[in-house]
């Protein structure tokens, strides 16, 4: 078995450990808070006999293992159970606003990558010059402020005084795109809608920056302390007295050893973007799982809220299993032997 | 100590930093006497004035019912140092000694608490704060022990790693020979040589805290009316953008303000103590 | 008679740091004839290593670097070329090995895919496959047996030994006309080092490469070089043939510094305790071996 595979399978082991140890976190802060999820439910107005029907209904009045274990059984056949908000299955409410959401943080998570990581290049190699000290004055800006500071200013300037993009939504009313995956960037082009697909994409641009901003900092910072890092190492002096093109010992043998410590931190800021979208949501009315989020918390909507956390977190260890697998096939010694780190 | 001050005020950043938080902290302090309308603080109604842009002598406008936003500002800044320190003072501690135990001990305990651990690191920050406040009733008190609860878990990760590469240390094994406690050896020999990475890390941390507690508010799961907080004050003003744009703008800025602060102080700590990122 | 390789005329070289500028090289001066093995020989500190990296162009970039002095190789003025005339001489006509042969090999890239680099430098159009070929034989020609399997794999994967060798071949790769050894192989054990310096010497025989070598180790300065520099705090304080020079030391620093080797095992120098008397003396040259003597 390839020492990859072995890696892999290792983390999605872990993963589930961690999972099961999610939810069961999530699930003790559920049972152990003050206040009737029944009585909620039904409002003030319903007979005791109700509630009281309800809560054997829901399990409330089994001991916690037990209410545990109903919630396993019903999480292995796929079910989350019933908002009582939305009186809906909570995974058809998921599955309705997810993709929004993760169609924001995957263009924010490029964003992130396609500027942080050259900035960071950049000012490794013009380190303790003007343009290192800008960026770092700019990287720093970028991580001072919450996503939704950020997506105010850049609402105010590009969308209001300089009416460039637009300020709400995920696409124009004038277009109909079919739904087949709900992100609308593919069910677009699945349709062969590209005036819609440039449409989808004119929407995100602002939310996908506002959501970036932070990570972008980041990113940057850490690929600039990474690349100065190996700078000082050995084989790029051995490059350097072997005449090696600058601009080549930057773009690959300074650049690629860098990116193995850098790519776990900035998957980690990907990931933390599916928390800090909602941030970004809330002001730009983005139809995602932000506005059912924070509707079923302020409703102590107690199935919605754990099984909100346990996609998102399902979502975030994805991620890094992802990020760990990408670290892996860059890096020859984890690839090539079963020592991993 | 003289280098340090050396490198400190050298640098245009750092004193800017420094110039920063001291002139936050100062404001926060005498907000009764700073403040241009200290009454203002709480849920005073001045509808002759109401949704003023700056003028004088309002200087970031009013708000929907003639609060002084600048006054309001100051006293929100109370509210945020606070619960920077609160939270830095609960979560640290854990942390520290989470992580100190887990890397010197080993073993089964260093399984479970390095997974426990990962447990919260695997749940995004916010997510994990929000849910608790959803949970709980959102107030100040609950939105700094939500936040304490997803911030501890960053100090275990750091401590744990330093304490693993110190275990090998000379002095540690020095330490050992002679039959010192594992008590002593964890918090008088390898804590003393974690704390310049601890202290960089709470100074940019305490930025942190207070952008993370002004997201829970923004989302309405913090601090609630009629007291003052950074956070709230955008969420309410965003929904009369970009009219009175003065409502969103200057408590946002005024996060960025604190936080960049904290940011380069942080920075120039890091030089310093030598720390690595 | 023909320029030598290499020539140095009163180097000097200060670093200006918070704490006021830190004299390095006090104006140094040598030369590497045609095919001659000088040996540069001090304690770590006395400036040796920057000498190399002067000669590469590697410390001018460095900030706060200040220098003055000049020097030639192949009778052209290293200060005057452009930047990019000096790149090119780099991995080309002038090479270096180092200390530590494992972290000189970028981790990340196998060997195969930093020959091409290399190779590269010499034939800049040269093809993957005629890469191989030439890496092949160059890593035949240092004595290592399965050449294939090295090019497959990452420098991890090999020992230092084997490493030091596919370095040895990466340098003398495009036949250099000078090559710099900064302490090579200090970083393996004795037999290992001694092993890969003979085959170096043999090479660099072979190739008709002159050559620096930078080292601390008395034993294997002895055996390697035609003639030695000896330095001390950034001056040259002796210079001579090897023999003669090991033979009859003339300065105060390089006796103290012979008494303190033991002479059979030709370990590195000891710490030799600080500023005994003479060891400031000016420069000391044996009969017929000053730089006025010998340079035309």
């Amino acid at each position: 078995m390839s020492p990859v595979v072995r890696l892999l399978i290792k983390r999605i082991a872990t993963s589930f450990i961690v999972l099961v140890g999610v939810s069961l976190l999530i699930f003790t802060i559920a049972r152990v808070i003050p206040g009737d999820p029944a009585r909620i439910a039904l409002g003030p107005n319903a007979s005791a006999e109700a509630v009281e029907a309800l809560r054997d209904k829901l399990h409330l009045n089994d001991a916690f293992v037990v209410q545990y274990g109903y919630f396993i059984a019903d999480l292995a056949r796929g079910d989350l159970g019933q908002s009582l908000y939305s009186n809906r299955p909570v995974t058809q409410d998921i599955a309705a606003y997810l993709p929004a959401t993760l169609e924001l943080v995957f263009f924010a998570g490029a964003t992130m990558i396609l500027i942080g990581v050259p900035l960071g290049m950049l000012a490794a190699r013009y380190r303790d010059r003007p343009l290192d000290h800008g960026i770092r004055l700019f990287t720093m800006l970028g991580v001072s402020a919450p996503d939704f500071v950020w997506a105010v200013i850049l609402m105010l300037i590009f969308a209001y005084f300089l009416p460039i993009f637009p300020i709400a939504g995920r696409i124009s009313d004038s277009f109909a795109v079919p739904p087949v995956t709900g992100f609308l960037t593919i069910d677009s082009l699945i349709a062969g809608d590209f005036a819609a697909f440039g449409n989808v994409l004119w929407h995100l641009a602002l939310p996908a920056f506002a959501l970036s901003f932070a990570g972008i900092g980041q990113s940057a910072r850490l690929t600039r302390a990474n690349m100065v890092e190996t700078y000082r190492k050995p084989f790029i002096e051995m490059a350097l007295a072997f005449g090696f093109p600058q601009g080549r010992i930057a773009r690959r043998f300074a650049f690629k050893p860098s990116m193995i410590p850098s790519l776990t931190v900035i998957g980690l800021d990907l990931a933390s973007m599916l928390g800090n979208a909602f941030l970004v949501e809330q002001i730009f009315a983005w139809p995602g799982l932000s506005r059912y989020g924070v509707a079923v918390i302020l409703r102590k909507d107690l199935n919605a809220i754990v099984g909100t956390v346990l996609i998102i977190s399902a979502m975030f260890l994805i991620v890094n299993i992802v990020v760990d697998l990408l670290v892996a096939l860059i890096n020859p010694r984890i690839r090539l032997s079963q020592r991993s780190s | 100590m003289k280098r340090a001050l050396f490198i400190l005020l050298r640098n245009p950043l750092s004193v800017l930093g420094l110039t920063l938080v001291g002139l936050v902290v100062l404001a926060a302090v005498f907000a009764d006497y700073v403040a241009p309308f200290p009454d203002h603080k709480g849920a005073v109604v001045d509808f002759l004035n109401f949704n003023k842009a700056p003028e004088w002598p309002y200087l970031f406008g009013t708000d929907l019912v003639g609060r002084d936003i600048l006054s309001r500002i100051l006293f929100a800044y109370r509210i945020s140092l606070t619960l920077g320190v609160v939270v830095l003072a609960l979560a640290v501690p854990v942390g520290v000694t989470v992580g100190l135990i887990a890397g010197y001990i080993g073993g089964r305990t260093e399984f479970v608490l390095m997974r426990l651990t990962d447990v919260f690191l695997s749940i995004p920050p916010l997510v994990l704060a929000m849910s608790m406040m959803g949970l709980l009733e959102p107030s100040l008190t609950n939105g700094m022990m939500a936040v304490t609860v997803m911030w501890w878990p960053w100090y275990a990760r750091l401590v744990y790693n330093l304490t693993r590469s110190e275990r090998e240390e000379g002095y540690v094994l020095a330490a050992e020979v002679i039959g010192a406690s594992r008590l002593h050896v964890m918090f008088r020999e390898i804590l003393p040589n974690c704390v310049p990475s601890i202290l960089t890390k709470m100074t940019i941390d305490f930025g942190f805290v207070i952008l993370i507690a002004s997201s829970l508010s923004f989302l309405g799961l913090g601090v609630q009316p009629p007291t003052p907080d950074l956070g709230s004050m955008v969420a309410e003003g965003a929904k009369y953008l970009p009219d009175s744009w003065w409502l969103t703008v200057f408590p946002g800025l005024a996060i960025l303000v604190v936080v960049f602060g904290f940011n380069l102080i942080g920075d120039a700590l890091r030089e310093i103590l030598g720390v690595e990122q | 008679m023909t320029a030598p390789t290499l020539a140095i005329d009163d180097l000097r070289l200060g670093f200006r740091g918070w704490a006021g500028t830190v004299e390095v090289l006090h104006g140094i001066s040598l030369h590497i004839a045609k095919g001659e093995r000088v040996a540069l020989v001090g304690e770590s500190g006395s400036g040796k290593s920057v000498t190399a990296r002067l000669v590469l162009g590697l410390v001018q970039e460095l900030r706060g670097a200040r220098f003055s002095g000049r020097m030639a190789f192949e009778g052209r003025d290293l200060g005057a070329l452009s930047r990019r005339e000096r790149e090119a001489l780099r991995g080309d006509r002038i090479s270096m090995i180092f200390q530590d042969p494992t972290s000189s090999l970028n981790p990340v890239y196998t060997i195969d895919t930093l020959f091409h680099e290399v190779l590269r430098r010499g034939a800049p159009g040269i093809g993957a496959a005629e890469a191989r070929e030439k890496a092949i034989a160059a890593l035949a020609d240092v004595a290592i047996t399965d050449p294939e399997r090295v090019l497959r794999s990452y420098a991890f994967q090999l020992s230092g030994g084997m490493n030091q060798r596919v370095l040895i071949a990466m340098a003398l790769a495009n036949n250099p006309a000078l090559l710099l050894a900064d302490e090579p192989g200090t970083a393996l054990d004795v037999t290992v080092q001694a092993q890969t310096l003979a085959l170096m010497q043999s090479l660099v025989a072979r190739h008709g490469t002159s050559m620096l070598f930078i080292s601390h180790n008395l034993g294997v300065v002895r055996e390697f070089a035609d003639r030695v520099y000896v330095i001390y705090k950034g001056r040259i304080v002796e210079q001579g043939p090897t023999e003669g020079l090991f033979e009859a030391p003339l300065h105060p620093y390089t006796r103290a510094l012979m008494a303190a080797v033991p002479r059979i095992t030709g370990e590195g120098i000891p710490e030799i305790d600080e500023e005994q008397t003479g060891f400031y003396d000016p420069l000391v040259a044996h009969p017929g071996y000053s730089e006025a003597e010998l340079r035309p």
